[in-house]
């Protein structure tokens, strides 16, 4: 197989054509467009096409083990190579759950396997999630898969003294404790917003104070003892203030916020589709309008998908019974180009930043978010800026099919993708 | 119209309309023969994952006094514990032909999944999903208050309609502010605090925290039925004092006008709500309400399943929205 490539006339964050070259994959050369020459170099025609570091997915649900009809490591790897991912950070909330080191090396071995993307198993921080004990955290650091994120996702650690004591704990590996921001009382059989379309719908409310409580607590939490902290999916305007305020006091908080929270809001819940059901809820237009500029201004720090694979039966049912969770990677990179890209919240560096170069950071996967640049691991990602795109749910790479997103054109394509300079996609096809 | 989701799906002609037609069907009743030919060969579902053997009753007589042929599908449980899905059950429904689905669920919303989901091609009558709406009682219930206060004509123009209790949990509470305030009432709201929903203050009618405010301007006062549990939910601190806070008593009833009429949608808390002396009296109308539901039902199937084809043309041209 041809180890050496020579990306011809992309743009790099969407500057002048130039030409990468890569080999045994790093970039060993950036040229002026049509100028690179390399010897024994497959050459690919990408006139044009926007050049970011592969994207780096913090919040994923691969679903295997245990529910490997809604989603394995194979097809949800797929789904992200085609999104334009080189990594996903895979939760935890697996069955079994991955709190030991046996599990995340079992999913860490099936991501080395599929190999389209580099798979990070993401630890429990409590045994099951059942938010009472520590998880043996430190034997999942030391594991073959080296954990360094933990999360109880899908769970909030509500109890103060474990998270605190979690928060401490990780700090002897640099670890960081990602939290799902749910104060489980203020949602007992929460369906949706609380606001006045939930009064209308009949639908258990669920207030943006009973995720704005948690985040408070864990960043005060987090100052205290010195130790970082991750904010998943934040989906309120208050979140947004919250965090801003923490950062303003020098507090090492991070946050994330997901495509959907970023386009959709709780006005789709009035067709009690379950396809629009998803935890933490989808919002009013304000705390949408807050999301945008929170990410804009760097509060939020990075996009993650929250990919949350169903099937069928767990959505097409009544919206009482159905799963929360909706698709994202194949998506989210469109949807951000939507909301941020195109009305000018954020040019491509920044789309760089949010997407590939931060979450790397935070999880710590130091192959990837490198800038495109001379002796930097080639994980590349190229995109057609000009596309639009049909989204068609049957056509996704996931096994499921819970997309918000059927039937929207969107814009933005990917068209090719190397992970450690081989295509892990090639014309927007899975390529092996 | 070809489903009876919610009570906003009506307009204030439709929902007229139906009350008229009601009004028409309810002289089958004083029949010694009880039964029109209208719905004959048509099938009417009642599909029931909550019991309530009340609506239930009422809706399968309204359907055999149409003379159609009734099922009775009483899904034990719903599918969020176990057994059958709604997906289903719908199918097996759609498979043996039902004309008419009239479903109870205890999931907001499953009549509209059922209506929309593309799972059957019949009609759908919500009776009462979750805590979101039951239209058919807020339609018997204006038919009571259009009979006792409008001699059974017209609108509820500027008629003062108070609704007492847990309004947060009521789909009743839902249905009637909706299909009431369409009819041209002025429709009042009270309860504590806890038990009155998020945004109420964008709803078509006006809230109050003191029953006894209200009591001397109220045409109609409906009393919610307040469960117990909800105490352990600390939405009130006792039965008693939610009792006295909201209870309906005898001192209440009489700062009442001399004409207004008390109501309750059943089934009712004597000694909670209600004062078992006032639900004896004589301004209670609960009694005539169950008699109404039967001619209101019978009214709503009739025009849903074509009993005539004018009737049907009529609602959709005055205005009559597609659910």
């Amino acid at each position: 197989m041809n180890q050496s490539f020579i990306l011809r006339g992309v743009r790099p964050y969407g500057d002048d054509p130039v030409d990468i070259v890569v080999a045994d994959g790093v970039i060993r050369q950036i040229t002026a467009a049509g100028a690179a020459f390399a010897d024994g170099a497959e050459v690919q025609e990408a006139n044009g096409l926007i050049a970011l570091p592969g994207l780096v997915d913090l919040h994923t649900h691969l679903r295997e083990p245990g529910r490997e009809d809604a989603e394995t490591v194979e097809t949800g790897s797929q789904a992200a190579a085609l999104g334009g991912y080189t990594a996903v950070f895979a939760m935890a909330n697996t069955f079994p759950v991955a709190d030991t080191a046996g599990v995340v090396e079992q999913v860490w071995r099936l991501g080395q396997e599929s190999g389209l993307v580099d798979v990070h198993p993401v630890g429990a921080v409590t045994v099951g999630l059942g938010g009472t004990q520590l998880a043996e955290l430190g034997a999942m650091a030391g594991s073959a898969a080296q954990v360094r994120v933990f999360s109880d996702d899908g769970k909030c650690v509500s109890d103060a003294v474990l998270m605190r004591r979690a928060l401490e704990y990780v700090k002897a590996f640099d670890g960081v404790i990602a939290q799902h921001a749910q104060e489980p009382r203020l949602t007992e059989n929460a369906q949706m917003n609380e606001s006045p379309l939930s009064g209308v719908l009949g639908l258990t409310g669920w207030p943006a104070v009973a995720e704005e409580s948690i985040i408070a607590r864990d960043v005060l939490l987090a100052h205290h003892v010195g130790s970082r902290l991750h904010v998943c999916h934040v989906s309120t305007a208050g979140s947004v203030d919250i965090v801003r305020w923490a950062k303003a006091r020098g507090i090492n908080v991070t946050a994330e916020v997901t495509p959907h929270h970023l386009l959709l809001t709780e006005e789709l819940v009035r067709s009690y589709d379950p396809v629009y059901k998803v935890n933490p809820p989808l919002r009013s237009a304000d705390d949408v309008a807050a999301l945008w500029e929170g990410l804009a201004d760097g509060t939020i720090d990075i996009v993650a998908t929250d990919h949350a694979p169903h099937a069928l039966e767990d959505k097409d049912c009544e919206w009482g019974a159905a799963s929360f969770g909706m698709l994202g990677l194949q998506t989210a990179l469109s949807v951000v180009v939507e909301t941020m890209v195109r009305t000018g919240r954020l040019d491509w560096r920044g789309v760089a930043e949010r997407m590939s170069a931060a979450p790397a950071r935070i999880g710590q996967a130091h192959d990837h978010g490198q800038p495109l640049e001379v002796g930097s691991v080639a994980n590349i990602v190229l995109v057609d800026a000009d596309a639009r795109w049909v989204v068609e749910a049957d056509l996704l790479a996931s096994k499921s099919h819970n997309t918000p997103y059927a039937g929207m054109e969107l814009p933005a394509r990917v068209e090719h993708v190397l992970k450690r300079g081989r295509f892990t996609v090639r014309n927007g096809m899975v390529d092996r | 119209m070809r489903h009876l989701l919610s009570a906003a799906d009506l307009d204030s002609a439709t929902a007229q309309l139906i009350l008229d037609t009601a009004a028409e069907l309810a002289t089958v009743t004083d029949r010694s023969v009880k039964k029109l030919p209208t719905l004959r060969g048509r099938t009417v579902v009642n599909l029931f994952f909550e019991d309530s053997t009340r609506t239930r009753i009422s809706f399968e007589m309204a359907a055999k006094r149409l003379s159609a042929d009734v099922i009775n599908f009483a899904a034990k449980g719903s599918s969020v514990s176990k057994g059958e899905s709604l997906k289903d059950t719908a199918l097996t429904l759609e498979a043996m032909g039902a004309d008419a689905v009239v479903i109870r669920h205890s999931a907001s919303g499953a009549p509209h999944r059922l209506a929309n989901a593309g799972w059957i091609g019949g009609t759908v009558v919500n009776a009462g999903d979750g805590t979101h709406e039951h239209p058919t009682q807020a339609l018997l219930d204006a038919y009571t208050i259009r009979r006792h206060l409008r001699g059974g004509k017209g609108d509820l123009d500027g008629l003062r309609v108070t609704i007492v209790g847990d309004v947060l949990h009521s789909r009743v509470a839902r249905s009637n502010v909706l299909l009431l305030s369409i009819l041209g009432a002025d429709v009042t709201l009270v309860g504590p605090p806890t038990l009155l929903p998020t945004g109420i203050d964008s709803w078509p009618c006006k809230v109050s925290y003191d029953i006894d405010e209200v009591i001397p301007g109220t045409d109609a006062l409906m009393m919610l039925r307040v469960q117990l549990e909800r105490m352990q939910a600390a939405y009130f601190p006792s039965a008693r004092e939610y009792s006295r806070a909201y209870g309906l008593d005898r001192e209440r009833m009489v700062k009442l006008p001399d004409h207004a009429i008390v109501m309750h949608p059943g089934p009712m808390n004597r000694g909670m709500e209600i004062s078992a002396e006032v639900a004896d009296s004589d301004r209670a109308v609960m009694v005539e309400q169950v008699a109404n539901g039967v001619s209101v039902r019978m009214a709503v199937l009739y025009l849903l399943l074509g009993g005539s084809g004018e009737a049907i043309a009529t609602a959709e041209k005055s205005g009559g929205r597609a659910a």
